[in-house]
């Protein structure tokens, strides 16, 4: 990375790197300080439209500006107006990207074609006339095109004062929006059919959040262009959701990494004045997606898969500790006292499908929970791992029974049947199990198998453990 | 029905259509205040589609309803609608205590934010169907009968008079259709009124007082002891309504053509 950076424009000096981060530059200041408020707009807006899946329209939204702009430019002297000044750029550029969306919604309801097919057509559609306009803009006006062109992958370092203060004051109607709105947001993403029967006007919140993604869309124009806006509204809120199962920590998270995206990616920009600042801004975005993809505690990559290892090792050590107690059971002197016998690793192996290499590592992490210790070279169960043993044996046993009662299972399955399912056991099943069988059996029951037979046939293939 | 009391729910002359295929046709019927409705009928009997339609969430091609005599948005804040399971994403961000004090949002009204008490409230109508242990968990972690219960709550928390829950003993275990029996002799125990959509003709005769027996029209309705009898059952499930069905499809096939 750094090195292609590099090749494009001499690594900036620490003084330059303070100037831009700082903001102590006036012209830097306003742009971070836009590009950031906007990130943070984007990202919290996004957060609703991404749970009301409605992201993409706000691609097509984007889209469909591009004739609008041209538009106004053209028409803008016929009406005695300046046609460079952004306000009636964005103008035009609103109208017609709600006309897009328009279309849109007309399509998908008088006919039968799907939302996005009629996404996919209008975005196109909108986004070629806006560049053939922009082409009879060219011809119009020899030289200057009036650096309309800006707008389709954005152009930070023209920003100004004014266009700061229209940011700020679009990004406070939008986060002021989302606050206000929360819960009816909220309840239009949910479940908006139940809103409808409580008497709400969804189509009205739905109006209004269209109308947060329209402010935030235009005023990314000029920060982010108008192709890669869409990364603003999705890309944030996608992020967030790796780090929260709860809407309100999400929407937050989702402000502040549009934050940091924006204030980063414009920060990168200033100092490699090729970067583009909207292309900049979207990488950010996206590494810190992929940060939190894999990083994420609640949906990453790496706490599923650290909760699905502690579950298989769980599972492991439950087949352990049972298979030392059966095998105890079988030599025909379960009874409690002769439970702290030992027993041979010969006399587990053929209990479940495992590998001496396999019952070995099961062994090492069942020692250091202090549920089994070596004697010699035989194992024995500690005190804890016999209430331990003990109390799986028992809970496998109830599943068991249950099966073959309740569900029809017959006696020869219902080993491998009960192994499936028992480790996602969950405590009240449990009791309910015990009130439903306790009255007819003995604290513990006895195995309604044999359970010399069992061997290969009982175990579960490797990597079958329930999910 | 001569009470002087108007009927919590009636409809009269009630047709909806989807792109003018008739779902619905020509529906009426009054439900006596205080009963326990059932509202039979096969799959694609327009049961769902009356609910929503008697709380304007789909358009009506023709028809009138009025719930406690008033027209439908009069009498709303009345009314507690619990939708089907499968009708939501579960997996959304947000806890079983959320869900439910959506229950509570209209009274609150727009721009006031939840508070303590709404919370207090909610938390007890979790109580009352008994999961209130489970109020801060994720509701994509609550099994089937926790999330429907969860639903049942939202909508006992609005205190209404009538309710109307659309399958809430589809895909349940046994303990969750125990509370929800227990629910709604509560209810009615202290006068509501509740029309359920239910599958389970067995257990009709045991979960209602009344029923309504509908496949595209109104087969019978009545108590359950006089509507609900073999007779009107076969007509309901047995016999297709052959020459109905045949109008509605060559309706949808034309409509395809144009």
């Amino acid at each position: 990375m750094t090195h292609s950076l590099l090749s494009l424009a001499a690594f900036p000096n620490w003084e330059e790197l303070q100037r831009v981060l700082l903001l102590t530059d006036y012209n830097t200041r306003i742009v971070i300080i836009g590009t950031t408020l906007l990130g943070a707009a984007a990202g919290m807006v996004g957060s609703f439209t991404l749970l009301r899946k409605r992201s993409l329209m706000g691609d097509a939204l984007s889209h469909a500006t591009l004739p609008g702009i041209a538009l106004a430019f053209i028409l803008a002297p016929t009406f005695g107006l300046d046609g460079k000044s952004l306000g009636v750029l964005l103008f035009g550029a609103t109208l017609s990207g709600l006309l897009g969306v328009v279309v849109i919604l007309a399509i998908r309801s008088q006919t039968r074609l799907k939302e996005d097919t009629a996404l996919g057509a209008v975005l196109s559609v909108f986004f070629g006339a806006g560049v053939a306009l922009l082409g009879v803009i060219q011809k119009m006006n020899q030289g200057h095109a009036a650096g309309l062109e800006s707008f389709i992958l954005g152009k930070t370092a023209t920003m100004s004062s004014t266009d700061l203060q229209l940011i700020f004051v679009a990004g406070a109607i939008c986060v002021g929006g989302c606050i206000l709105c929360f819960k009816e947001l909220k309840l239009l993403c949910f479940d908006d059919v139940y809103a409808g029967s409580r008497g709400y006007r969804v189509l009205w919140i739905d109006i209004l959040l269209m109308g947060l993604v329209v402010i935030v869309t235009i005023v990314g124009l000029q920060a982010v262009g108008l192709i890669l806006v869409i990364a603003l509204l999705v890309i944030p809120a996608a992020a967030a959701r790796f780090w929260t199962s709860d809407l309100r920590p999400m929407f937050i998270g989702a402000g502040i990494i549009g934050a940091v995206s924006g204030y980063i990616g414009a920060g990168c920009s200033a100092l490699f004045p090729k970067l583009p600042s909207g292309a900049m801004i979207v990488l950010v975005s996206t590494n810190l997606f992929l940060i939190s993809m894999v990083f994420g505690t609640r949906r990453g990559i790496l706490s599923r898969a650290r909760r699905r290892q502690r579950l298989n090792r769980s599972i492991d050590r439950q087949h352990l500790l049972r298979a030392i107690y059966e095998s105890l059971e079988l030599t025909q002197e379960a009874a409690l006292g002769s439970v702290r016998r030992s027993v041979t690793l010969k006399d587990l192996l053929p209990q479940r499908s495992w590998s001496m290499q396999q019952l070995h590592r099961i062994l090492r992490r069942t020692q250091s929970e202090e549920l089994v210790e070596w004697v010699g070279s035989e194992i024995r169960l500690t005190r804890r791992g016999i209430i331990e043993a003990r109390r799986l044996t028992r809970q496998h046993r109830l599943w068991e029974l249950y099966l073959i009662n309740y569900a029809d299972v017959a006696p020869g399955r219902v080993d491998r049947d009960a192994d499936a399912i028992e480790h996602v056991l969950e405590p009240e099943i449990v009791s309910e199990l015990e009130k439903l069988l306790q009255d007819e059996q003995p604290d513990l029951p006895a195995s309604p198998h044999d359970l010399s037979d069992s061997g290969v046939f009982r175990a579960l293939p490797e990597g079958g453990s329930p999910q | 029905m001569t009470n002087s009391a108007p009927s919590p729910l009636s409809v009269s002359d009630l047709t909806v259509a989807y792109h003018r295929k008739p779902v619905v046709w020509d529906i009426g019927f009054d439900i006596p205040q205080g009963s326990l409705v059932g509202i039979v009928g096969p799959n694609g009997a327009g049961k769902s589609t009356l609910l929503k339609a008697v709380m304007d969430l789909i358009p009506r091609a023709s028809g009138r309803i009025e719930v406690f005599g008033l027209p439908w948005k009069q009498a709303r804040h009345r009314v507690g609608y619990v939708p089907q399971r499968e009708s939501v994403d579960w997996d959304f961000p947000v806890d079983a205590l959320d869900v439910v004090t959506m229950g509570l949002y209209r009274e609150l009204g727009w721009f006031r934010p939840v508070r303590r008490r709404h919370r207090d409230r909610a938390m007890e109508a979790l109580d009352r169907v008994g999961i209130a242990d489970l109020a801060g968990r994720q509701i994509s972690q609550l099994s089937g009968g926790q999330q429907q219960r969860t639903f049942l709550a939202r909508a006992l928390v609005q205190d209404a008079d009538l309710y109307l829950m659309d399958e809430p003993f589809a895909a349940v275990d046994a303990s969750t259709e125990r509370a929800i029996v227990e629910i709604l002799r509560e209810l009615q125990r202290t006068g509501r009124t509740a029309a359920v959509i239910h599958h389970d003709l067995q257990t009709v005769p045991e979960y209602f007082d009344y029923v309504v027996l509908l496949n595209m029209r109104i087969v019978a309705h009545g108590p359950v002891a006089e509507a609900f009898t073999t007779e009107n059952l076969q007509k309901t499930y047995g016999g297709r309504l052959t020459l109905l069905d045949e109008v509605s499809e060559a309706m949808r096939r034309r409509e395809r053509s144009m």
